[in-house]
């Protein structure tokens, strides 16, 4: 690859960086918190490739033709003069991750990686008060563990509305699922919740439902890590869109 | 990847310059008088892509598919900013550092150098990705490179930001940020005074590098980022495709079979943590999450991780060399899980 070639996947790799990091496309792979990091390293990368231009031109100006020459791929490079260089062909591999952002741009993790993975629920430290307001709106990370570890004691009765994804084991049994994030998609880790009560007909796994109901005793042992399940009853259960962030990031704070 | 298997055996000090079959082909049309250029090649590559929008969409659209891209991108875009803050922190260094600092800055004697250089691994703020272009400049400048791997293997394991996020994935556990820091640092210790002794320089065989000369320093500073970028970048992509196959394609439950045997488990986390390639940052919250293991199996998943990863492997053969690698990737694993397993018994 010469270096007109670098410069024009650099562009490409920082814009399509910097518009990961200032839309909301980002949050479906790294953390929130990251955002200005993606940003600046994508303007880094455009700046990078402005300055292999800027250089390149004022270099053929001056006419240092050994330099210009070096710019091509003609193979002189094989023929034993040390100072010519190319970049190695790995280089093209970064195409890949372009092409995947801009064209493709995978969704964020879904029932597919949540059944394959433990649920990694952790018993949480303390127990805050509830917030306010009927049903009360916890996340779901929240709610299992305070199901799990508490036996829903903190929890005192009062309804509560929990949002995530639908998930269907092999034997058809639901969950509910959020992904739980610390840095990137390479280690979300799902926290599950069985589902029990007024169970909606038709469930669409990777949809997302805002759940209203009340804390169960009813809990089962995920078959991949033996981690807890608890239980959550259904009085309500109503779609709704993709959150912003699809990801938990409560371990993160 | 591809390209390094198909050089011929004993080309290896010209990886990253051999060119592979595809060069062959070039030089004929060259030779034919049509400049096969690369920017042509990336515009009609990207041409096609766009046009074949549609079909590769579909083909992509079954959920390992989509797992799988989505690990992928997500590994690529959480490292790239720490890859790009190394190489402009190695920039720096190359361009504007004069040699003499370092000859003053680090005891002369390699002996003492060593656990000097480790120590100074924890005001790098960053993982793993940053660590290694900054370790090639300082063997660039001139440092000597027992000490700059010394600081390669430490740096991403005890700096601030790794030690606070294991304190907080194992929270009620200080004694694992501990541990963490003194297996991490002894082992990174250990490989240094190691190379001391028995590597030899012709193993360490840096990039050829644009040459500066005649550059000015604005120049040679944005050569420097450029070659990094694409060189290591290149790499980090194929470690994102390990790592996500990994995730995406082999089931979690193999792993719950070896917890079991105390041996067997030290040993599985390990070869996990190399094979997974999670920075450095966030690998403390996934071992929290491994409840099934021992704690010093999962401290060996941490102190190995940093160190030696599919990921990491691939930039520092693009950084060091392929021979360089290929020694020091494997006598890593060992010095660090043998450091996690002597620490693990003192301290968990």
């Amino acid at each position: 690859m010469n270096r007109q070639a670098q410069a024009v996947v650099l562009f490409l790799v920082g814009g399509a960086m910097v518009h990961a990091g200032t839309t909301d496309l980002y949050l479906r792979y790294v953390k929130a918190g990251l955002q200005p990091l993606v940003v600046g390293a994508g303007v880094v990368l455009i700046v990078a490739a402005l300055a292999t231009v800027w250089y390149e031109r004022k270099r053929s100006s001056t006419g240092s033709d050994r330099e210009v020459e070096e710019g091509h791929e003609d193979g002189h490079d094989r023929d034993g003069h040390g100072h010519v260089h190319r970049e190695p062909r790995v280089s093209w591999l970064l195409v890949l991750p372009l092409l995947a952002l801009i064209l493709v741009a995978p969704p964020a993790l879904g029932s597919y990686s949540a059944l394959r993975t433990g649920t990694a629920l952790q018993k949480p430290l303390a127990y805050a008060p509830l917030p306010s307001g009927d049903p009360v709106r916890l996340s779901l990370v929240d709610y299992a563990g305070r199901a799990a570890y508490d036996h829903g004691r903190s929890l005192g009765g009062r309804r509560i509305a929990i949002t995530g994804f639908v998930a269907l084991d092999s034997k058809g049994t639901p969950y509910l699922v959020r992904m739980a994030l610390n840095c990137c998609a390479a280690d979300a880790q799902p926290v599950k919740v069985g589902l029990t009560g007024k169970i909606p007909p038709v469930l669409q796994p990777d949809s997302w439902l805002e759940l209203t109901g009340t804390y169960t005793a009813k809990r089962t042992k995920d078959p991949v890590n033996k981690g807890l399940i608890p239980f959550f009853d259904i009085t309500e259960a109503k779609p709704v869109p993709t959150p912003r962030d699809p990801y938990d990031e409560s371990w993160n704070n | 990847m591809s390209i390094t298997k198909a050089a011929p055996p004993g080309t290896d000090q010209r990886d990253t310059e051999t060119p592979g079959t595809e060069a062959g082909a070039e030089t004929k049309d060259g030779q034919q008088g049509w400049q096969f250029s690369s920017p042509l090649v990336l515009t009609m590559l990207l041409i096609l892509v766009v046009t074949l929008q549609g079909p590769i969409r579909s083909a992509v659209s079954a959920p390992v598919m989509q797992s799988w891209m989505t690990v992928f991108v997500a590994v690529v875009v959480q490292a790239l900013p720490f890859l790009v803050l190394g190489v402009l922190l190695s920039a720096l260094l190359a361009v504007f550092v004069p040699p003499s600092f370092f000859a003053r800055a680090l005891p002369s004697r390699p002996a003492l150098a060593v656990p000097v250089a480790g120590m100074a691994g924890a005001v790098l703020p960053g993982c793993e990705c940053a660590s290694v272009p900054v370790a090639g400049a300082l063997v660039r400048r001139g440092v000597a490179p027992a000490a700059a791997l010394a600081f390669l293997l430490s740096a991403p394991a005890i700096n601030p930001i790794v030690l606070t996020a294991t304190a907080i994935a194992f929270a009620g556990r200080p004694e694992m940020v501990v541990a963490r820091f003194v297996a991490s640092l002894l082992a990174a210790c250990a490989m240094g005074w190691l190379w001391q002794r028995l590597g030899r320089a012709d193993w360490l065989r840096p990039q050829s590098r644009p040459s500066d000369e005649g550059l000015g320093k604005g120049a040679a500073f944005w050569s420097s980022v450029r070659h990094d970028v694409m060189h290591a970048g290149g790499f980090l992509v194929v470690g994102a495709m390990a790592a996500a196959t990994l995730k995406s394609v082999v089931p979690e439950s193999w792993l719950s079979l070896a917890a079991d045997n105390p041996v067997v488990s030290v040993l599985v986390l390990a070869v996990l943590a190399v094979l997974l390639s999670i920075c450095s940052e966030a690998d403390a919250f996934v071992a929290a999450s491994l409840t099934q293991f021992s704690l010093t199996a999962r401290l060996a998943f941490l102190v190995v991780g940093p160190m030696i990863d599919l990921k990491l492997f691939a930039m520092q053969t693009a950084t060091f060399g392929r021979g360089f690698a290929l020694r020091f990737a494997p006598a890593t694993f060992v010095v660090a899980v043998t450091s996690a397993v002597l620490v693990g018994a003192v301290l968990l």
